[in-house]
């Protein structure tokens, strides 16, 4: 199950750290830095079924609806 | 040396005289899919015509690697150890971005299989050795320089207009195969919609001859210095032939490129010299595309008249044989007075099949070619990435080679303490048997596989090999003492209990189309 509640200790920190890493890049360097990131990110949660969660939700759907039957 | 194209005899058709009688099975084209399709008809004791608009086998390679699926299954047809003689096998692959290596399979792990992963062989030798062995067969009546220029289907039949040197004539089939290549001129005749994707990519294809010592691999480049921001693909072949697949990019212009004072100093580039002779070579953009249905009436699909696939992943020609394997054994059931309901289990089955190929031939090229944007993106992150974290590696797609499916057999009987790689819908997995392998003791009929147990008496042939260790564990499994096997005529696994009695293996018989 993806986890949507709080579960960075530091918000402010992380977030801050985030943009540390992009500083200097252009877009298409920040776009870049992004795809690699969401790769890693996502070889680390590793199961489908939250990728897919996440995957939903960052989409703006709620992953049940998306998976609903659409006829 | 260069392939030598001996011109097949021409001989006058008898229609050109009189009227034939209607046919059983009339197969267009003389590909590797029309004629194994007529070996296996035959084998099966089903005569068979076979009508080709040319009489010289493939001109230039085309397709070279054949799978280890696609070699048991000309083992079947008699031809797997010519095959296996010639082609230069292998089982590795690398993959490199830039000069350096990110990614190596290897798709034959594990020993005790008659024919290895792969071996790389030209198609104008799989062509002759499957002519020679047509010609072997007098159930074959094959012939050469008879083009198919009109199809008219009927309910019980097609009839076929057919042009040769001497003139034309017609004849009628109650089954006509179309294996008339991924141009189908039956295909277009029928009117029938091809649907799919074309990639906007183009790639120069060729074959050198040189004197080199290239190990027996599959190389694979993205972006290598020698070819700047495209791919690259490197395969060995048979006398001292090399395959060279290099991207060009879509804005190529494919005349120009297809000139040798532009083919030479790009080859020259990937090999370091001069010192090769060009072989053949042809510009191609690829495409993913299905009959939706590949069975109309008395008309029948097989090969690239029913599918064709982008090449990474050598899925066509394999893809192809698959599709011979499904139908040769219920064509001849049908010929032979089995329902014909029985073919929509062939349309059914190759459907999937070929939705697998072009899904994975479509992913790979696209991986290969990305649209600019996103796509591009991420392909270029998980390269970038690749260099530097194991996990990116086996997300590097340069083709995913060509594996049998595993056919979905709902409610065929199965026992899930038994093994994964038998389970009723796969190829049953070959093993060493006495001085044998237990692939030639199956397929061409139904046959109950007996490991550790007694078969059951139903009328069908058993074979029960003593258990080795290798058998206990692809057809046993850690759990089970023993199991029957119900083995359909192309190798697949139908059905499988620990225990069984007539009346359950007959019950799986009918239900996988053995009995009528
Ligand atoms: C560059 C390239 C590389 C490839 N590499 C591989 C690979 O490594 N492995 C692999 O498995 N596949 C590969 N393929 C795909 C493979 O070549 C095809 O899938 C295979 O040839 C299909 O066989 P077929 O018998 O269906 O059709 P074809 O080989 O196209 O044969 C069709 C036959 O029908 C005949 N014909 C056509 N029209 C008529 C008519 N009107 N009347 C009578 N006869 C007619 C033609 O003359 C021809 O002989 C490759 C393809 C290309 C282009």
């Amino acid at each position: 199950m993806l986890v949507t509640t709080p579960n960075i200790a530091d918000p402010d920190g992380f977030y801050a750290a985030l943009l540390e890493a992009h500083r200097g890049l252009d877009a298409a360097g920040s776009a870049a830095l992004n795809a690699r990131l969401v790769l890693i990110l996502a070889n680390h949660i590793g199961d489908r079924a939250v990728l897919d969660e996440a995957l939903a939700l960052a989409r703006g759907v709620r992953a049940e609806a998306e998976r609903a039957p659409t006829a | 040396m260069p392939y030598d194209y001996r011109p097949y005899p021409v001989r006058r058709a008898p229609g050109l005289d009189s009227p034939e009688p209607r046919h059983p099975v009339v197969v267009v084209g003389a590909g590797p899919v029309g004629l194994a399709l007529a070996i296996d008809l035959a084998q099966a004791g089903v005569p068979v015509v076979v009508l080709d608009d040319n009489n010289v086998v493939s001109v230039g390679s085309r397709a070279i690697c054949w799978s280890k699926r696609s070699l048991e299954i000309l083992d079947r047809l008699g031809v797997g150890q010519r095959c296996l003689d010639k082609g230069v096998t292998w089982k590795v692959g690398r993959t490199f971005h830039r000069d350096a290596q990110v990614f190596e399979f290897d798709l034959l792990p594990e020993a005790g299989h008659r024919m290895p992963a792969f071996v790389n062989l030209q198609q104008y030798y799989v062509e002759e050795y499957l002519i020679d062995r047509a010609m072997q067969l007098p159930l074959i009546d094959i012939r050469f320089r008879n083009r198919v220029t009109a199809v008219a289907p009927a309910a019980d039949h097609a009839a076929l207009t057919v042009e040769t040197p001497d003139g034309s004539y017609r004849i009628e089939a109650r089954w006509l195969v179309a294996c008339d290549g991924a141009k189908s001129p039956v295909r277009g005749m029928l009117g029938l919609d091809f649907d799919g994707v074309l990639f906007e990519e183009r790639f120069l294809i060729a074959d050198i001859e040189m004197q080199a010592d290239f190990p027996s691999e599959r190389w694979f480049w993205f972006e290598p210095t020698f070819h700047p921001g495209q791919s690259a693909l490197l395969h060995k072949q048979p006398d001292n032939i090399y395959r060279i697949d290099l991207q060009l990019g879509w804005d190529a212009d494919p005349e120009a490129e297809r000139r040798p004072e532009r083919i030479l100093p790009r080859i020259e580039k990937v090999v370091g010299h001069r010192d090769f002779r060009l072989d053949w070579a042809s510009i191609y953009t690829f495409q993913c595309r299905r009959l939706a249905r590949f069975v109309h009436g008395p008309v029948i699909f097989a090969g690239d008249s029913a599918h064709v696939v982008s090449p990474f992943g050598a899925r066509g020609g394999n893809g192809g044989l698959q599709d011979v394997d499904a139908l040769g054994w219920r064509l001849a059931a049908v010929v032979q007075g089995a329902p014909a309901a029985l073919l929509q289990a062939y349309d059914r089955e190759r459907q999937w099949g070929a939705d697998e190929n072009i899904l994975n031939s479509s992913r790979a090229t696209r991986f290969m070619s990305p649209d600019p944007g996103v796509e591009r993106l991420f392909r270029d992150a998980v390269l970038d990435l690749a260099g530097r974290a194991d996990f990116a590696r086996p997300m590097v797609n340069s083709g995913r080679l060509s594996k049998p499916c595993v056919y979905p057999l709902h409610g065929a009987p199965d026992d899930p303490a038994l093994p994964p790689a038998s389970r009723p819908g796969a190829v049953a997995p070959d093993a060493p048997v006495g001085n044998g392998w237990l692939l030639n003791a199956l397929g061409g009929d139904f046959t109950l596989l007996a490991v550790g147990a007694a078969a059951p008496s139903a009328g069908l042939r058993v074979v029960a090999p003593p258990v080795t260790d290798m058998l206990r564990a692809r057809y046993l499994g850690p759990a089970a003492e023993g199991a029957i096997y119900l083995i359909r005529p192309d190798q697949v696994v139908a059905a499988r209990w620990q225990r069984a009695d007539t009346a359950a293996v007959r019950a799986a018989l009918a239900e996988a189309g053995g009995c009528w």
